[in-house]
C-alpha cells in the first residue's frame, strides 16, 4: 500500500537542546517534515547527528524545547505549554508502537503473554484476536508458549514487532531495530518492517545505522548536526 | 488475556531466591506476631477460667504472703498455716456470703514419685459445700464420696492417667500407709483440678491427725459488694484475705510487662521484614526501570505502574502472612509447650488461642504494613520517564 496524501505528521521548527553542565548541546536544530499516512522513512546519519532525538520528539518520547508538531491535523507540542506525562501517554498510546534495539521482553512472560501485555493497560475497541493474528503473521505461533530465553534474537525482535502492533498504532516506531541482529536476522526483520507498511499502510519512522536496512525506506532523512534532510 | 496481578506474580518469580529469603522474613514476623497476640488472649483467657473454676470468688487462710497461697492454691500446693473451723460458721453467716467451703490442703513425701521421689498433693474437701461450688465438675467414670467419713478420693483426670488409675483401684497416701478407693475421676477441665486428688475433709484431717483446716472458700451472693466483704473479712484476727480478682490483676499486670517487651520484639521484628520488603521490591523495580519504561510506552499510566508495584508488595505479604499464621496454626501446641516451660506459673488449657478472627487481624496488620512499606518503590516506579529508561541503556 502506497503512502497516501494525508498527512500523519508535521513538525515544525523543532529544536530540543539538554543541558551539559553549564554547556548547553543543541541536540536537534529547527527540524521541519512533513510525512504522510502509510510512510515508511528511515532515519540516517552518524551517532550525536540527532536522528534519536528526532524520533523520540515525534513519537512524543520528551517535550521539545521549541518548535510544534501536529500529529493528524492536531497540535501536540506548540502551544506555549509542556505536555504532561500522563497526556503523552494517552498520545503514545493511541498512535503509536514502539520497537527498540533491545527487545525488552519480560523474561518471566511467554511470547504470547508479551505480545498481550499492553492490552493490560490499555485495550483499542476491535483488538480481540490481535494476539493471534499476530503471532500468525510474524510466524511465532510454534513459539508462543515459549519464554524469551528460549527464542532466538530474531524472534526475540519478531515478539517485540507484534507486542508494538497489538493495539492496532497509526504510527511504529523503531529505534535500531536491527541493532542487536545478525545480518540475516537483519534482513528478516527488515522485510517483516517492508512487507507491514506495504500491507496494512502502517506508517513506520525507522531510526537505523545500516544502509541496507535504512534503504527499504521509501524515503530517507539524513541527519547530520541536529539537522535534517532528504537524502 | 494477562492481568496485573500475573504480571506482578510472574514478576516475583524472576529473583527467586531474593524473594523467598524476604519470604521468609514476613513469614517468621507474622508467626510471632500471631503467636504472641494468641497468647496474649489465650494466657489471660486462661487464668480467668482457671480462677472462675475455683468456684470461689475469695479465699481466707492463715496470714502469710496471699499471693504465695493463692498461686499455690491455683497449683495444688500445700504447706500453708492452720485455722480453726470454727472461722467457716463466722463467715457464713455474713449476709453478702452465699456460699462457704473449708479446705484441708495436706503434702506428703512420695519416694516412688518422679526419679527421686517428689511431692503428693491432697485436698481435703467437704462433701456438703464443695461440690456445690463447684457445679461445673463433671465425671469422666464414678462420682463423689458415699460419706464425709469414707476412706475414699476422687482423681483429676491428669492425676488418674498420670497414676494409671480407674475407679475401683485402691491408692496409698504416702508416708501414712493409708488406703483409700478411688470412686470417681473427673472429666478434664483444663484446670488445676485435673492434677489434684480429692479427699473427704474429714478423712484428710483423720489422716494427718489434724481437726483444722488450711484455706475458706467464699463464694459471695449476686450483686454482692465484694469490696465490702473484702474489708469485713480483713477484721477477722490473724487472717489473710485473697481476692481473686486481684490475684488476677497482680499476675496480668506481671505478664503484661514480658508482653509489652516480646510485643515490642515482635513489632521490630515485623519492621525488619517490611524493610525487606521495601529493599525488595524497589531493587526490583531499579532492575526493571527499561522495562517498566517500555510499560509506559504502551500506555501504562504512572497509576498502573504503581498499583503493578503495589500488586507485588501486596503478593508478598499476603502469601507471606498466611504461610506464617498457617505455621502458627500448625505448631500452637509446640509454642504452647515452650511458653508453658518458660513462665513460673502458668494457667491449666490453652495458653496460646489463635482463633480465626485473631488470624485475619494479624494478616490485615501484616497486609496494611507491607503495602504502607510498598508505597516508596511504587511511587519511585510510577515516576520513571520512558525515555529516561532507554537513555540509560544506552
Amino acid at each position: 500500500m502506497s503512502a497516501s496524501n494525508s498527512i500523519a505528521l508535521e513538525a515544525r521548527d523543532l529544536t530540543r537542546i539538554y543541558g551539559r553542565g553549564s554547556e548547553e548541546v543543541r541536540a536537534l536544530d529547527g527540524v521541519s517534515l512533513q510525512i504522510r499516512k502509510g510512510e515508511f522513512v528511515s532515519f540516517m546519519g552518524p551517532s550525536g547527528s540527532g536522528k534519536t532525538t528526532l524520533v523520540n520528539l515525534l513519537g512524543c518520547l520528551e517535550n521539545p524545547t521549541s518548535g510544534e508538531l501536529d500529529l493528524a491535523g492536531r497540535r501536540i507540542f506548540g502551544n506555549g505549554e509542556v505536555v504532561g506525562e500522563r497526556d503523552l501517554t494517552r498520545i503514545r498510546r493511541e498512535i503509536f508502537g514502539y520497537i527498540f534495539q533491545n527487545f525488552y521482553l519480560i523474561p518471566t512472560l511467554t511470547v504470547r503473554e508479551n505480545v498481550a501485555l499492553p492490552l493490560a493497560f490499555y485495550r483499542k475497541p476491535g483488538v480481540e484476536g490481535e494476539v493471534e493474528a499476530l503471532l500468525k503473521q510474524l510466524g511465532l505461533e510454534h513459539r508462543m508458549n515459549h519464554l524469551p530465553g528460549q527464542i532466538s534474537g530474531g524472534e526475540m525482535q519478531r515478539v517485540a514487532i507484534a507486542r508494538a502492533l497489538v493495539n492496532r498504532p497509526e504510527i511504529l516506531l523503531a529505534d535500531e531495530p536491527t541493532g542487536n541482529l545478525d545480518t540475516t536476522r537483519t534482513g528478516e526483520i527488515g522485510e517483516i518492517l517492508q512487507q507491514l507498511n506495504r500491507s496494512t499502510g502502517l506508517t513506520i519512522l525507522m531510526v537505523t545505522h545500516n544502509p541496507d536496512l535504512g534503504r527499504l525506506g521509501g524515503r530517507h532523512i539524513e541527519m547530520r548536526d541536529g539537522r535534517a534532510c532528504e537524502a | 488475556m494477562i492481568s496485573k496481578f500475573q504480571i506482578a506474580s510472574k514478576n516475583l518469580l524472576r529473583k527467586k531466591t531474593r524473594t523467598g529469603l524476604t519470604l521468609v522474613g514476613i513469614i517468621l514476623s507474622s508467626w510471632v506476631l500471631v503467636s504472641l497476640l494468641g497468647f496474649n488472649r489465650g494466657y489471660e483467657k486462661a487464668l480467668n477460667r482457671d480462677i472462675d473454676n475455683m468456684g470461689y470468688q475469695i479465699m481466707v487462710m492463715a496470714k502469710g504472703c496471699p499471693y504465695e497461697a493463692a498461686t499455690m492454691m491455683l497449683q495444688g500446693g500445700a504447706g500453708l498455716r492452720y485455722i480453726e473451723e470454727d472461722v467457716v460458721k463466722t463467715i457464713k453467716a455474713r449476709p453478702e456470703v452465699d456460699k462457704v467451703t473449708p479446705i484441708l490442703m495436706q503434702a506428703f513425701f512420695d519416694p516412688n514419685k518422679g526419679d527421686g521421689g517428689g511431692i503428693a498433693g491432697y485436698f481435703g474437701v467437704d462433701l456438703a459445700t464443695f461440690p456445690a461450688m463447684k457445679p461445673f465438675l463433671r465425671f469422666h467414670k464414678g462420682g463423689w464420696f458415699a460419706d464425709a467419713n469414707a476412706a475414699e478420693a476422687v482423681m483429676g483426670y491428669e492425676a488418674a492417667e498420670l497414676e494409671q488409675r480407674e475407679v475401683g483401684d485402691l491408692i496409698l497416701v504416702p508416708e501414712k500407709n493409708v488406703q483409700l478407693k478411688v470412686v470417681g475421676i473427673l472429666q478434664r477441665t483444663g484446670t488445676q483440678d485435673d492434677g489434684t486428688i480429692f479427699v473427704p475433709l474429714r478423712t484428710l484431717q483423720k489422716i494427718s491427725g489434724l481437726d483444722k483446716i488450711t484455706t475458706i472458700g467464699i463464694k459471695a451472693k449476686k450483686d454482692a459488694d465484694l469490696t465490702g466483704l473484702e474489708a469485713s473479712l480483713y477484721q477477722l484476727p490473724d487472717m489473710q484475705v485473697v481476692s481473686f480478682s486481684q490475684v488476677k490483676q497482680t499476675i496480668m499486670k506481671l505478664i503484661a510487662t514480658a508482653r509489652v517487651m516480646v510485643l515490642s520484639i515482635a513489632v521490630i521484628a515485623l519492621l525488619i521484614a517490611m524493610v525487606g520488603v521495601v529493599n525488595t521490591v524497589l531493587m526490583s523495580v531499579l532492575e526493571r526501570k527499561h522495562e517498566i519504561g517500555i510499560l509506559k510506552t504502551m500506555g501504562a499510566m504512572p497509576g498502573d505502574i504503581f498499583r503493578l508495584v503495589w500488586t507485588e508488595t501486596l503478593i508478598l505479604c499476603a502469601s507471606g502472612g498466611i504461610l506464617g499464621i498457617g505455621l502458627a496454626l500448625v505448631f500452637a501446641r509446640l509454642s504452647d509447650l515452650l511458653v508453658r516451660r518458660a513462665l513460673p506459673y502458668a494457667p491449666g488449657g490453652e495458653l496460646v488461642a489463635i482463633d480465626p478472627r485473631l488470624s485475619l487481624l494479624t494478616l490485615l496488620t501484616i497486609v496494611a504494613v507491607g503495602l504502607l512499606s510498598g508505597m516508596y518503590p511504587a511511587w519511585k516506579a510510577g515516576r520513571i520517564r520512558p525515555l529516561d529508561s532507554i537513555r540509560s541503556d544506552a
